[in-house]
């Protein structure tokens, strides 16, 4: 510690702590421009100098280093003159009108202007040309006008997100921030996260969503969680009055530390769709009609004693959602187990992370993500495998990409050449379904050299023999006949994870949606535990996940195994805890239907209703003709949505729910965060939150539920009711998310599983895994093999980002992406329209002729109805989770004549 | 090679040139700058195709790309006339006149600074000292010098650069 005097306040201080650093701990006030504190280091707008007695010139705070016994005064009149004059020259020229300006009252420029008590630039340089304004982005505006210059944005672009799409170019008066090669930004290479409109300090960047919605002065800031993929972002709702006018990503907080990616940023405003539910759906003679609650309600429950009364309760089934909140998830399996006793409880975990629970759970104890997110920057080796990262979670490939310029070796092992693989040391084009026998190949080497770690094996595993055994049946020769990866790659790869510790492991679905799936997370694990990277900082096995509360929804044991919290339903132990919380008797203690099995018995009858929860079934299960077919056998439907999608016009019921930021409660995100999601305006119309829904329908069965908000069921329940989330309370959650486990109050949660290698069961398992082929590979009839997923500018079905303004201007319809070498062997040009058909239908939809394709590949996603993917895929599944096997099905692709 | 040879050259092949010289530089630290001034010299400018090109096999973004060559007024963006004239705008050769022998230039070619004539044959621009102070006001014609000029010397010198292998250069 150094003493340091600021204004005549002594200041404590470290030896390596900047001028302003020390003064803003202080709470005294120095203006900056440029300044990132940490991250952006150009020191060029010099409006931060101070004067340090005894030095010759003035010092800018952000560069200077304090020393014992410092003397600074941060606003003498040398101080203050040179500020003016920086303040005049950046005013001298473009045009800083401040009006009209959405950055007014929060603008630096205007605050230091207003400090030094000027009022209008005392001079124009004429001579330099004025800038102009680009708005050509669908949701960002550059008014170079009011660009003073400082590369926050750059810094944003390049260093913060990677995108690296801004630079400055020209030189002198001409320096302008470019995008690309001086393209509109529209035209450029831009991904429109605004990360850079979030760094503008003053009015050049701006969202365009937001123009004209509100002044700075007039919005309360609302801190909630982001409604789309599992990374979780924290976010801060601008609004005004009942409107969200903007977001901003929460600068300090886990796990995005500010940033956001384009749906997050920009995807906000379809809770205002004027095609939201507003009232309960009752269907006759084939239409919907309004009806009030208590009809709705006591239609769905007299409609469900009748069917549990004749057919048993194993003839209703649940389907929860992975969008909505933790407590509306724990409400629904509530529901079904101690009002309906039915075990038939699942959500759509089943279509996608699934095997990842089963997986993890079976090697090391606990089915979720191991470390964290930030971490990705800060660990030595980052493989990542079957994952598209920075399109389906581009906020945490951030964060991979910030790991990689740290110095991380980043292996991409993926089937296309993803935009991640731009970034990487090492880019295996695997074949599609082959991880198992590449990751066998990886092991191989490693053991073969001696190159794994035997400590951590001897310490912390068991059943090592086995697989030594079985992955010396896979040299790199025929793991690399397998999987398309050279032999010389696949022992470089192999060496990198060895040589380069600690290392991470993420994988998304291109693991887990295959019918070896369950098998290709273990393998995953077997490498990680084989390298002795689980348990420590900055490794471990990270599956991300896809919706915003997947993990949550788990978690809060919507499966058909568990009840919240991972307490089996086949444990009597469990079931008496239940039993007694709940005031209940007979709680079904059998394990339920699986969301595959639920469709096959709709359609023999075996099953007669279905509840479905805020998802689209016809349209993100595989086999869409299937689904329909099964839905339209069912006797009764009921549907709790925001929206009709296609799923609801096959409901009897549909249900007007409460949306995301019209309720209180909480999400989970894939690294077991759990953070607070807030309130701002009420649902449309006479909507209600979701657990308000289940809690009626449980009483029409005779119970009283008495937790009347996410709170009190959060507090009252879910807490005190699993020991992982005892310790998490609402409160402790209103201060900042929290990862699971979290036993006590004291706890402050855990950032990493099985540290020092203690695993929840004990050791660590490893497991013989042998690879399998995809259940349907090409043949002469469809000769190439579909793989789907998800485009950046749209989730899922698009039933939120359809009704988002400017996200159907990005993506406005669905392509299938092929390989140059298929378009040119098939006389197919870039965008013409193409039949891709499969065993299970078929489907016309634009050919998007890409590089990053390889030979014999299609690939589709899921976003518009038409021609969705799903049309085509199939519904062969993993043989233990029954998770689809949306990642390959043999299709064969046709030029339209 | 001559400009008329450039120009014949096929694209795939200069991009293929490209792609060699990023190939020779790319391991060196600083290696942008170097293959910039080795790649403006096959197309006689950095179009658009070179840069990208450029960033690819560099692995760097185009927009740094753009941003050197943007910064330094040796690079070109646009192609460049089959006569390059410079005429300096120092301090010496300003005082000694060289702003009316520049308005001359301008006049007589038809372009501003830092065009190329429809033709190609002219691309004018001004610099800042060539150190050739002695001789101004001073101009210099693809390298070679002019000096103590008045404007009444440029319709001359601009036919002499016409006439194929003309007195002048």
């Amino acid at each position: 510690m150094i003493t340091v005097t600021i204004n005549n306040k002594l200041c404590q201080a470290e030896a390596d702590q900047t001028i302003l650093q020390v003064a803003t701990d202080n709470g005294i006030h120095i203006p900056t421009l440029c300044h990132m504190d940490g991250i952006h280091d150009s020191f060029s707008c010099r409006i931060c100098v101070v004067e340090v007695v005894g030095a010759r010139t003035l010092i800018p705070a952000c560069a200077g280093k304090v020393a014992d016994g410092m003397v600074v005064n941060t606003a003498t009149e040398s101080v203050l003159s040179a500020r003016r004059n920086i303040v005049n020259l950046l005013l001298s020229n473009g045009e800083h009108n401040c009006l009209s300006c959405e950055k007014s009252g929060e603008c630096s420029l205007q605050s230091i202007a207003y400090e030094l008590g000027i009022e209008a630039p005392p001079f124009i340089m004429e001579s330099i040309e004025k800038p102009t304004v680009d708005d050509s982005s669908v949701m960002i505006v550059r008014d170079n006008r009011k660009c003073i210059l400082c590369r926050r944005c750059v810094t944003a672009c390049n260093d913060i997100v990677c995108n690296d799409v801004l630079s400055l170019g020209f030189r002198g008066s001409d320096t302008t921030v470019i995008c690309d090669n001086n393209i509109d930004m529209g035209s450029s290479s831009c991904v429109q996260c605004g990360q850079c409109v979030q760094a503008c300090p003053v009015g050049a960047l701006t969202d365009k969503k937001s123009i004209g919605k509100a002044r700075s002065w007039e919005v309360k800031k609302v801190r909630t969680t982001c409604p789309y993929c599992g990374v979780g972002c924290q976010l801060n709702l601008h609004v005004k009055g009942d409107k969200i006018v903007k977001v901003t990503g929460v600068e300090d907080a886990y796990p995005n530390k500010g940033r956001l990616c384009v749906k997050g940023r920009y995807g906000y405003d379809f809770i205002y769709s004027p095609e939201r539910l507003t009232t309960p759906l009752i269907k006759e003679n084939g239409k919907f009609r309004e009806a009030s609650w208590d009809e709705a309600l006591d239609l769905v429950a007299n409609k469900f004693k009748e069917i549990i009364a004749a057919d048993g309760p194993d003839a209703v089934g649940g389907i929860s959602c992975a969008r909505s909140i933790n407590e509306d998830s724990y409400q629904m399996q509530k529901l079904f187990r101690a009002a309906f006793k039915s075990p038939n409880i699942d959500h759509c975990a089943r279509v996608c992370h699934a095997p990842t629970v089963a997986g993890l759970i079976k090697s090391f104890g606990t089915g979720g993500m191991t470390n964290s997110i930030e971490e990705f920057a800060d660990t030595n080796c980052l493989f990542v495998i079957g994952s598209n990262m920075t399109e389906a979670h581009p906020v945490a490939s951030t964060f991979v990409k910030n790991g990689q310029r740290n110095g991380a070796k980043l292996i991409v092992v993926d089937p296309r050449k993803a935009k991640l693989a731009d970034y990487a040391d090492e880019f295996a084009q695997i074949k599609v379904g082959s991880d198992v026998a590449f990751l066998n190949g990886l092991m191989n080497v490693l053991i073969t050299e001696d190159l794994y770690d035997k400590d951590f094996v001897r310490d912390h595993c068991d059943n090592f023999d086995a697989l030594k055994e079985k992955v010396l049946e896979y040299p790199p020769k025929r793991a690399s006949e397998i999987s398309g990866v050279s032999e010389e790659q696949i022992i470089s790869i192999a060496h990198m994870l060895a040589d380069n510790k600690p290392g991470m492991a993420i994988y998304t679905l291109g693991i887990t949606e295959h019918t070896c799936g369950t098998n290709n997370v273990m393998s995953v694990a077997n490498l990680q535990m084989l390298l002795g990277n689980v348990g420590k900082p900055n490794t471990g096995v990270n599956p991300l996940r896809g919706q915003n509360n997947v993990q949550g929804a788990c978690d809060m044991g919507a499966l058909p195994n568990t009840y919240h919290g991972y307490q089996s339903v086949t444990d009597p132990a469990a079931k008496a805890k239940f039993e007694q919380a709940w005031n209940v008797e007979g709680l079904p203690d059998k394990l339920g239907l699986m969301i595959p099995d639920m469709f096959e018995k709709l359609e023999t009858k075996e099953m007669k209703a279905i509840y479905i929860f805020g998802e689209n079934v016809v349209g993100t299960e595989p086999d869409i003709s299937h689904v329909i077919k099964c839905l339209e056998a069912a006797e009764f439907v009921v549907c709790n949505d925001i929206f009709q999608t296609e799923t609801t016009q096959y409901a009897d019921v549909v249900l007007p729910a409460a949306a995301w930021s019209e309720d209180e409660g909480t999400f989970t995100n894939c690294e077991r965060r759990i953070s607070r999601v807030r309130k701002v305006k009420e649902a449309p119309g006479i909507a209600k939150p979701n657990w308000w829904i289940f809690r009626e329908i449980a009483k029409r069965f005779g119970q009283t539920w008495e937790a009347d908000s996410g709170q009190e069921l959060w507090d009252n329940e879910i807490a005190p009711l699993a020991p992982v989330f005892a310790g998490a309370t609402f409160d402790k959650l209103d201060q900042g998310g929290i990862q699971w486990p979290c036993k006590t109050p004291e706890d402050p949660g855990t950032q990493i599983l099985h540290l020092d290698g203690n695993f929840t069961h004990g050791k660590g398992h490893l497991m013989a895994l042998d690879w399998t082929p995809p259940a349907e590979v090409p043949d002469a009839d469809y000769p190439f093999t579909l793989s789907t997923g998800r485009r950046l500018y749209h989730y899922h079905t698009r039933t939120q980002t359809g009704r988002c303004e400017g996200l159907n201007e990005l993506l406005p319809e669905e392509y299938a992406d092929i390989s140059e070498v298929d378009a040119a062997r098939l006389g197919i040009e870039h965008g013409e329209m193409i039949v891709v058909k499969s065993r299970r239908g078929t489907v016309k939809v634009k050919a998007q002729v890409s590089e990053r394709i390889p030979e014999g590949l299609v690939w589709m996603a899921m976003h518009y109805f038409e021609n969705n993917a799903n049309w085509l895929t199939t519904r062969s599944g993993d043989t233990i989770t029954k998770t689809p096997e949306y990642k390959a099905c043999a299709v064969a692709i046709e030029k339209i004549q | 090679m001559n400009a008329n040879a450039r120009g014949c050259m096929e694209k795939d092949e200069r991009t293929h040139l490209v792609t060699d010289i990023v190939a020779k530089h790319k391991n060196s630290k600083g290696a942008l700058i170097p293959i910039l001034h080795e790649v403006q010299e096959l197309y006689g400018y950095l179009p658009v195709e070179a840069q990208e090109t450029i960033a690819k096999e560099m692995n760097v973004p185009i927009s740094e790309v753009f941003g050197v060559i943007s910064f330094y007024s040796f690079f070109s963006l646009n192609p460049k006339g089959k006569h390059k004239i410079s005429i300096c705008m120092g301090t010496a050769c300003y005082v000694k006149g060289s702003g009316p022998i520049l308005d001359k230039l301008k006049e007589t070619l038809a372009i501003g600074v830092g065009e190329t004539t429809e033709d190609g044959e002219f691309t004018l621009e001004d610099c800042r000292c060539l150190g050739a102070c002695g001789l101004a006001p001073v101009l210099t014609i693809n390298g070679k010098v002019f000096g103590r000029l008045t404007k009444d010397d440029i319709p001359e010198i601009i036919e002499g650069c016409k006439t194929e292998g003309g007195s002048v250069l």
